[in-house]
């Protein structure tokens, strides 16, 4: 009983921990898409995010330099997608793919010629990594049946960015539902026409809505080198980004069933772990790799229609021209 | 509504060859100028780094049979995207698509052990056209049927396929006692010969390169493109639908129909992949051998304008890329293969999303000579 207990709420603490950037990244698409941007450029982004975050992190051992870091990368190149898909009306999934190739070639370039270790930067120290934070009161539970082993997997310990994303994705849904920044935004992404006749520039808000994608895609990268890892390693974001992208979809881009839809790809990951090479009854072991492709295959079944509906905002993939 | 922003039908003074030609160099000279800014970030010196690139890709006959291998591969996922296009639709599933044709591929060179090469070769090309079409006709009939979004459905393909190749590999097809994910290689008798070995036989000594007999059917493939689209009823109504659906339905075309066959041609042509690089250069099924080649077909199909001949020319230039970027670290220490993306990057994100960047001005100052000289401007062709 208590070994069960032990191990589930190790499942949920993983669960957590792989969630953050899943979740980050998500809501980063949630925002652009809502305003009618779609950025398959989220997995390039979070991986700029994440080497530049490493590399001044390493050269300066301070993470929170690295973070900023970071995020100004996920501006920088939300900003380039802004240019090619707002400013100049272009392919917005063209601009994205070219950013994900982008990245996957600069970050390991840009780490072999600075830090000569294979496309790697240093191991981070633990004094230039985002630190977690120890809440008090753990010996005192230590010896309390359930409650203790609850507050020491699931509370104490976690990244500063893991409560972050938790404190983020309320004020997401404050945002999107309950500020006129929100209202407006997904006027944008719904009817940009009606919302440029209403005086406001659409233009404008899609590259506001830009900035915040590249802020949390920034964050989501940080989180992966600085705080959850302890370093750049190539490819590291392994197809996160696209796996925000499923979960965004899977959440029909809502907040809450996009925050369900993130943990339940991370748990789903996190069950992988423990679940290979072991012999299961009556279906006996399960290769990982089908429990890998379970998001996808469900994200494809649900804009299948088999799963509900996911109905995209309506202008999203659409460039916004004055006066057609 | 994926092509938009080409300005067709648009009147204007500008001539044809400023949208074919003058614009897709300028926007590949800025992809290069940034990538030299990288270059020099990096520490080293563009121009040399460049040159060596070009004379690495094209400066010896070796270098060249290299880069018209990877020429192959980009011309067959070029042609690929550029079908999708036609029909409005975007395929990026080239990549799972291609690796899916080169298991079928790969099984027919497994099971056919002792035939004679030129039958394996046909049973193979109809293997990888059938297992690319059949992993590009799920997305397809989605698209067509429930309307999921083909981006999406096929981007989520190219992972459900990446995952059923790696379990395929490590736990099915893997060479009993070998420690790799990877088949047995195939009996030499099976492999497609390489382009030295065919011209060895009329006589003619080449380097040996990775060039094989599946250049010959990406060319004919381009040909068999350019006849299907411009020559026959089923071209002609695939492009209906690309150009505009609802004109299509009046007419009498269905939409369905439509995107399911050009998503199968897409697929088997990604497929052909396969033949390449199962078939005539790896001689056993590997984890992983497409390495992008799914998505550079976008960015040739985007520069080539879905025209087989820019196909072909665009193909070149990402063959140019690959083969002499990846030279480049055997020479300059600090630069590694990953160069050639960050040059690839540049170029899609340039030639592909911002193709309209340097329009603008382009025009404007084709109008201004062509107000000062009316006769000219009357003679201009279409945009």
């Amino acid at each position: 009983m208590e070994d069960a207990l032990l191990l589930a709420l190790q499942l949920l603490g993983a669960t957590i921990r792989v969630a953050t950037p899943l979740v980050l990244a998500a809501f980063a698409g949630m925002f652009c898409e809502r305003a009618g941007v779609v950025d398959i450029g989220l997995e390039g982004k979070m991986l700029a995010g994440a080497f530049f975050s490493a590399a001044v992190a390493s050269a300066t051992l301070n993470p929170w330099l690295g973070l900023l870091a970071g995020i100004a990368a996920g501006v920088a190149l939300a900003m380039v997608h802004g240019f090619a898909c707002i400013t100049h009306n272009g392919n917005q999934v063209v601009s994205g793919m070219a950013i994900n190739i982008l990245v996957a070639g600069l970050a390991p370039t840009l780490a072999y010629a600075w830090f000569q270790q294979g496309g790697q930067t240093p191991l981070l120290p633990s004094q230039a990594r985002i630190p977690a934070v120890e809440l008090p009161g753990d010996d005192a539970l230590a010896g309390v049946p359930v409650l203790g082993p609850i507050y020491r997997e699931l509370f104490n310990g976690n990244n500063i960015l893991i409560w972050v994303t938790l404190v983020l994705v309320i004020a997401t849904h404050w945002v999107l539902y309950r500020s006129r920044f929100g209202l407006r935004l997904r006027a944008v992404g719904e009817n940009p026409a009606a919302v440029d006749t209403a005086g406001l520039s659409v233009a404008k808000l899609r590259y506001q809505a830009l900035i915040v994608t590249g802020v949390l895609t920034g964050m989501a990268g940080s989180y992966l080198s600085t705080g959850h890892g302890a370093g750049f390693v190539r490819d590291m974001t392994a197809g996160k980004g696209y796996l925000a992208l499923a979960a965004l979809i899977f959440g029909k881009w809502r907040p809450g069933p996009t925050l369900f839809a993130c943990l339940l790809f991370a748990f789903t990951d996190a069950v992988q772990v423990r679940l290979q090479g072991v012999v299961l009854p009556v279906i006996g072991v399960i290769p990982v790799q089908f429990i890998q492709m379970l998001p996808y295959v469900l994200t494809v079944l649900l804009l299948a229609g088999f799963v509900g509906k996911a109905i995209a905002p309506k202008a999203s993939g659409i460039p916004y021209v004055k006066e057609r | 509504m994926l092509l938009s922003g080409s300005g067709k039908g648009q009147p204007g003074a500008v001539p044809g060859w400023v949208g074919y030609a003058l614009l897709p160099v300028l926007n590949l000279v800025a992809a290069f100028v940034l990538s030299g800014l990288v270059i020099l970030v990096i520490g080293e010196n563009p121009v040399d780094v460049l040159s060596l690139l070009l004379t690495e890709a094209l400066g010896y006959p070796e270098a060249i049979g290299y880069t018209l291998y990877y020429t192959t591969s980009y011309i067959f996922t070029g042609l690929a995207v550029a079908i999708a296009f036609h029909c409005g639709l975007f395929n990026i599933g080239g990549e799972g698509q291609a690796y899916l044709g080169g298991l079928g591929a790969g099984l027919v060179a497994l099971a056919l052990t002792g035939w004679p090469w030129p039958v394996v070769a046909v049973l193979a090309i109809l293997a990888s056209a059938l297992f690319g079409a059949a992993w590009a006709f799920i997305p397809a009939w989605l698209q067509a049927k429930r309307g999921s979004h083909i981006v999406i459905t096929t981007i989520m393909f190219n992972f459900i396929a990446a995952s059923i190749m790696t379990w395929l590999l490590v736990d099915v097809l893997i060479r009993p006692g070998s420690q790799s994910p990877e088949t047995r290689e195939f009996d030499p008798g099976v492999w497609l010969p390489s382009m030295d070995r065919a011209l060895g036989w009329f006589g003619i000594t080449i380097p040996a390169s990775p060039l094989n007999l599946s250049f010959l059917w990406a060319l004919a493939c381009c040909v068999l493109f350019h006849l299907f689209l411009r020559r026959t009823r089923w071209g002609y109504e695939l492009r209906t639908v690309g150009r505009n659906e609802r004109a299509a339905v009046y007419a009498g075309i269905s939409p369905a129909r439509n995107i399911i066959i050009a998503m199968l041609i897409s697929g088997a042509l990604a497929g052909f992949v396969g033949v390449n690089e199962i078939l005539g250069v790896q001689h056993r099924v590997i984890l992983n051998f497409t390495g992008g080649v799914g998505f550079v077909g976008i960015a040739v199909a985007l520069m080539g304008r879905n025209h087989p001949v820019g196909i072909i020319l665009a193909a070149l230039l990402f063959g140019v890329l690959a083969q002499g970027g990846g030279q480049l670290s055997f020479e300059y220490p600090t630069i590694n293969r990953e160069l050639v993306m960050v040059i690839q990057g540049l170029v899609i994100l340039f030639a592909g999303a911002m193709e309209n960047l340097f329009k603008p001005q382009v025009e404007a100052l084709f109008r201004r000579r062509g107000s000062a000289t009316a006769a000219d401007a009357a003679t201009g062709g279409r945009s």
